[in-house]
């Protein structure tokens, strides 16, 4: 394929994808608004005035880049493991298979699918978090790459996880029970400051750790761990993700008889 | 001329140890109408599979219009159309939708894509039903939704893994026409198909394939030619004596108005009406008692097994 008919190979997967979500925004969309409005009301305003500043700030403007950056983590695992296992369910994913289209194209047009539907909740989410609390930006450059490289690391473990299911079930355990908890205990909600030094270093093992604090870092300038250390976790992470993705794509595991 | 399709020992085992396909060599020549026969389970969709990659071969060599598929799948692929046994697209997508995106995967431009899709839409009646999500689409739509897909990138090489099935007999035959004349245009066509008479009104060529083996790889005319004997029902004007006899001939009196007779290679049927007026037994109609494919498919296959 020349790269013109790949670029629209890409473009066509792409389309599809973002037509897809659009399609059943009220399931996309809609729950991350809903969801990240309670936390807001409920850690932010209610809980979050009785627990006064964390970091120099006020709670509300703490936990809301954590926040964002949970939708974004969520939405870009959900959208591209819910497509793509739904295409190998129902079969679909064999028009691309049959096609001349690279491994690499159809790696890249599920994920590029996945940050833009990351990338419009953040949008949505940050609209909604300016009724709670005022947001300056720290370091934009910060913000932009770290929301990018986060969205792709986790649409390629979206990706990996779509492989490997055989049924719907297999889409939600990841999420309910490895990346909740790992959210959670990413310091979303408080500062690794406050925890004994022992959970403090156990906490560094945990990638989300990384990815609140860099961003964080980009909104509000404090973070709990260092900058390089995080885009180097966020990085070789990614980097891991892809190369196995492409692997399983090339040899066609659990995709190809 | 390079054959639309080199198939060279090709071998297909399973990780449970099940050997589908035990080394078989299979030639397609361009232009031709090639039908590929064979019960269930004796490796036809395992062949197809491998030809348009999903599945992975064990051993052998797939060339497709003289590019092997292990140096240029993508080269490969390009000339092949593939019509599956299953519906494989998206139940909630819209037919239209369906055939422009698949002719994006093959890196054509929207433009031309959506005029692809437009005319092979009309051409097999679907253009009314272009929004409309395929779930809500008949079973026999939804195969020409698939046959649409499979052409919207003009290839060469069309294989159909039994596009009639489920189909009822005046769509059936719509489909036929339809692709006879594809095929006069110059697309090769390899059908599977359990409808034999579809294979006998359609194909030129033939291959039997049997627990993964080629049993038999010939034109249907020279297969039909090597068939040693044929069953002829007649229909009775008057009611029937109750012993018939024609010399030379095996006579089964079926009913007071029905008769079937065995036809040998060699015998001729016009000995059998002379017989037949000899004794005073006039005929108003004669057909075959079965189809003469499916006769010569069943000796192939239990002669193998």
């Amino acid at each position: 394929m020349t790269l013109r008919e790949q670029y629209i190979a890409l473009m066509t997967i792409l389309r599809k994808e973002i037509k897809r979500y659009l399609r059943i925004w009220t399931q996309t969309l809609l729950p991350s608004a809903i969801t990240m409005s309670l936390y807001f009301v409920i850690f932010g305003s209610l809980i979050g005035s009785r627990i006064g500043d964390m970091g120099g700030f006020t709670y509300m403007q703490f936990v809301v880049p954590g926040l964002i950056m949970m939708a974004i983590v969520t939405n870009s695992y959900s959208n591209v493991v819910s497509s793509f296992f739904g295409s190998k369910f129902n079969h679909s994913v064999e028009e691309l298979l049959v096609s001349p289209t690279p491994n690499y194209i159809i790696l890249l047009g599920y994920v590029i699918g996945g940050v833009t539907r990351g990338l419009l909740v953040a949008i949505i989410v940050t609209i909604v978090s300016l009724f709670f609390t005022q947001l300056h930006m720290h370091n934009i450059f910060v913000v932009v790459v770290i929301v990018l490289m986060t969205s792709i690391l986790f649409a390629l473990a979206g990706f990996i996880n779509a492989v490997y299911a055989n049924n719907f079930d297999d889409i939600s355990i990841i999420p309910t029970f490895v990346l909740t908890p790992l959210i959670y205990l990413g310091g979303v909600f408080y500062s690794m400051d406050l925890l004994p030094e022992f959970w403090a270093n156990v906490s560094k093992l945990n990638p989300l750790v990384y990815v609140v604090n860099a961003f964080r870092y980009g909104v509000l300038g404090v973070s709990d761990v260092s900058l390089s250390a995080a885009f180097g976790m966020i990085g070789l992470f990614t980097a891991i993700a892809w190369f196995y993705s492409m692997h399983l794509l090339n040899t066609g595991k659990r995709l190809r008889q | 001329m390079i054959p639309a399709l080199t198939i060279e020992n090709l071998s297909k085992e399973y990780g449970s140890g099940l050997k589908a396909l035990k080394g078989i060599s299979l030639e397609v020549q361009q232009g031709d109408f090639f039908a590929l026969l064979g019960p269930n389970g004796a490796g036809k969709s395992t062949t197809i599979g491998i030809i348009c990659s999903l599945v992975s071969k064990t051993s052998g060599r797939v060339a497709v219009y003289g590019t092997d598929i292990d140096v240029d799948f993508a080269g490969a692929k390009k000339n092949i159309g593939i019509v599956p046994q299953e519906f494989n697209f998206n139940m909630f997508e819209k037919a239209f939708d369906i055939v422009v995106n698949q002719a994006g995967y093959y890196g054509m431009p929207r433009e031309l894509a959506v005029q692809r899709a437009e005319k092979y839409l009309r051409e097999l009646g679907l253009w009314d039903k272009r929004d409309v999500p395929s779930r809500m689409m008949s079973g026999g739509m939804k195969r020409r939704l698939m046959i649409a897909r499979a052409l919207v990138h003009q290839p060469r090489l069309l294989i159909l893994d039994e596009p009639t099935a489920g189909v009822d007999i005046e769509m059936r035959r719509s489909m036929w026409d339809f692709l006879k004349k594809l095929n006069r245009e110059g697309t090769t066509i390899i059908l599977t198909t359990h409808y034999l008479e579809e294979a006998e009104a359609l194909c030129r060529n033939i291959a039997i394939i049997n627990h993964g083996e080629i049993v038999e790889h010939t034109s249907i005319r020279d297969l039909l030619r090597r068939l040693h004997r044929e069953v002829f029902i007649f229909d009775a004007v008057d009611a029937l004596p109750e012993t018939v006899t024609v010399e030379g001939f095996e006579v089964r009196r079926v009913d007071d108005n029905t008769l079937e007779i065995e036809v040998e290679k060699g015998q001729h049927i016009n000995e059998v009406f002379a017989g037949l007026n000899q004794a005073n037994i006039r005929i108003c109609s004669m057909r075959n008692r079965a189809n003469r494919l499916e006769e010569m498919f069943v000796n192939l296959v239990e002669g193998a097994a």
